[in-house]
């Protein structure tokens, strides 16, 4: 183990990623259907005999099944919310089972575009369908039950991971106790569909994409992708958190004149906009954009969110941060205010953290505090 | 039933005018303990607000349901009639808008419950005379570090409800816990209201 091994006391250590294939046709909102698919997940903790210490943790834009611990061959490889869940954190895998997913169209081992299509041989490439975030639910579900769980003792998320928390219970009321929504929205902005919307246009206007198919000409659109990053790093921030960690910063301490890197901010974009270039899926990125955009359970109920939580029954935990403007906090209490027109149990927190949306990934001790308490609170 | 004991003293008189299954919301409800009590002892559901981040997290662990916000910016949050009852328990005196939050709490729910310590009581009368600000059980804190920012009387709590077009339904005055029904604005120490709005509930729409 090197010296950059996290911590093992805390941490549930070495895990090791599952592929699961589905033979049963899926058929997706769109209208298509997937014939088949893999998915591939990775599992904390142990399942009790009554298969009732479940969590499912729903990932958000570009985070993926590796929620928790590190892999062996690369220690440095820690899981995106390791700091929330391990034995004796907040999600205590002492006490839970905890399900890690990534999503059907993603690009970290589930059938996404970069798959090959069984029908041509070839990779999906444009012709991979469109996903919503009711397929990727529909497909957490069969996981699931791959798994012999019927009901999970909550579904957790944060951010697009809130929108399926929340679309669980509502899809699947009878299989959650309990749904954390953090920063979450009930459907995206005009202005959170036009940041999409450019990253979207970053990426087919590079000449690398050609139409999506870029896998067979052995390219990646690297500068779309590069660009769609920078710009999401932009929304993920606050202003304050921008100005406390970069401010005006300038890495060669004067004025250049020039159109090279200056100043700390523009080196720390160019710098998450390259490394993810090397990483994602320019295609999977334009499908989890677009089933950003489409979320909108009220849309079937004439816009009335209150009507689309009818049926459901579960508990809810639904926290906002007060510097996130991507999802503001006015976002999560229209999520709150349908959940009281429902009179269900809901518990809404609203904190004063400086981190902007990214805070719903951090450490904030109040936040884990909550978290923590709702988890304990959950009967098995 | 010790846990279901109420931990202050207007909390059985406030469980008293709750009726079984009650949609209740409790306005400052703290650590959530009188919503535990009346869900424990009523079987009341509902949810508590509340301002400060320690009080939700001793909601969560009391198993109540609490929203976190600012009640000097009103329960816009809340639909009109939405509650059976909306409860102030020994909040009042420490708001700033004390017309606008009950205006508030009369529009959300169909009855309100308002309890607040009595600066008539006979004690804070005699502090005073012997020059000093009252601090009691009820009053418990120095004149530079309390957050009761609004003192007042019996009295002048029922002038104001006069003068606000609120109807006072009950009331109940306690001193040590016991009820007091002879001169209560000179021997209550704590006082508890079950009040709606003269001539009706506000219309849903407002």
């Amino acid at each position: 183990m090197n010296a950059a091994a996290p911590n093992i006391a805390d941490s549930v250590g070495v895990v090791t990623p599952v592929d699961v294939h589905f033979d049963a046709p899926l058929r997706l909102k769109s209208g298509a259907t997937m014939p088949q698919y893999d998915l591939r997940y990775e599992t904390y903790g142990t399942l009790n005999a009554q298969r009732s210490n479940a969590i499912l943790v729903c990932h958000a834009l570009n985070a993926s099944h590796h929620v928790a611990g590190w892999y062996a061959s690369d220690p440095r490889d820690v899981g995106w919310w390791d700091n929330l869940i391990g034995p004796g954190k907040p999600v205590d895998t002492n006490r839970f089972f905890v399900v890690g997913v990534n999503n059907l169209g993603g690009c970290h081992g589930s059938t996404g575009p970069a798959s090959v299509n069984p029908a041509t041989g070839r990779p999906w490439g444009a012709d991979f369908p469109v996903v919503t975030v009711d397929d990727w639910v529909q497909a957490q579900a069969r996981l699931a039950t791959h798994l012999g769980i019927e009901r999970f003792a909550a579904v957790i998320g944060g951010s697009l991971g809130a929108m399926q928390a929340l679309q669980w219970t509502m899809t699947y009321p009878d299989r959650v106790g309990l749904a954390l929504v953090s920063a979450g929205a009930p459907k995206l902005s005009a202005q959170n569909i036009a940041f999409n919307e450019v990253a979207r246009q970053a990426i087919t206007t590079d000449p690398d994409f050609h139409g999506g198919n870029y896998y067979e000409h052995g390219v990646v659109p690297r500068r779309g992708l590069r660009l769609a990053r920078m710009l999401g790093h932009i929304t993920y921030l606050s202003d304050d958190a921008m100005a406390e960690k970069f401010g005006r910063e300038l890495r060669g301490g004067e004025f250049k004149f020039g159109f090279d890197v200056e100043f700390e901010i523009e080196s720390y974009l160019r710098y998450q906009g390259d490394k993810f270039s090397t990483y994602f899926d320019a295609n999977t990125y334009l499908r989890i954009t677009k089933a950003l955009d489409y979320f909108d359970p009220a849309l079937e109920h004439g816009g009335n969110l209150s009507a689309a939580l009818k049926g459901a029954k579960a508990r809810y935990l639904v926290v906002s941060f007060t510097s996130d403007w991507r999802f503001s906090p006015a976002r999560s209490r229209e999520i709150v205010k349908a959940l009281l027109d429902n009179r269900l149990d809901v518990t809404y927190a609203e904190i004063d953290a400086p981190h902007g949306h990214d805070a719903f990934l951090m450490d904030d001790p109040r936040y884990h505090a909550l978290i923590r308490a709702s988890m304990e609170a959950l009967p098995l | 039933m010790n846990a279901a004991l109420p931990a202050r003293s207007d909390f059985s008189a406030i469980a008293g005018w709750i009726k079984p299954g009650a949609h209740v919301l409790d306005v400052g409800c703290g650590d959530g303990s009188l919503l535990r009590f009346l869900k424990e002892a009523r079987g009341a559901t509902g949810y508590g607000v509340d301002i400060a981040d320690d009080n939700v997290l001793e909601c969560v662990k009391n198993g109540v349901n609490v929203i976190q916000s600012d009640l000097e910016a009103g329960l816009s949050g809340f639909d009109s009639g939405s509650f059976d009852c909306v409860i102030l328990s020994q909040t009042l005196q420490a708001m700033k808008h004390t017309e606008r939050l009950l205006k508030e709490i009369l529009r959300v729910g169909r009855e309100g419950i308002v309890s607040f310590p009595n600066f008539g009581y006979w004690r804070a009368r005699l502090q005073l005379i012997g020059g000093h600000m009252p601090v009691s059980k009820e009053l418990p804190y120095q004149w530079y570090d309390t957050p009761n920012i609004h003192l007042f009387t019996l009295a002048d709590f029922e002038k104001f409800c006069r003068g606000h077009g609120v109807r006072i339904l009950e009331r109940v005055v306690l001193a040590g816990g016991q009820p007091v029904t002879t001169w209560p604005n000179m021997l209550g120490a704590l006082a508890v209201y079950r009040l709606d709005r003269a001539g009706g509930a506000v219309p849903v729409s407002a």
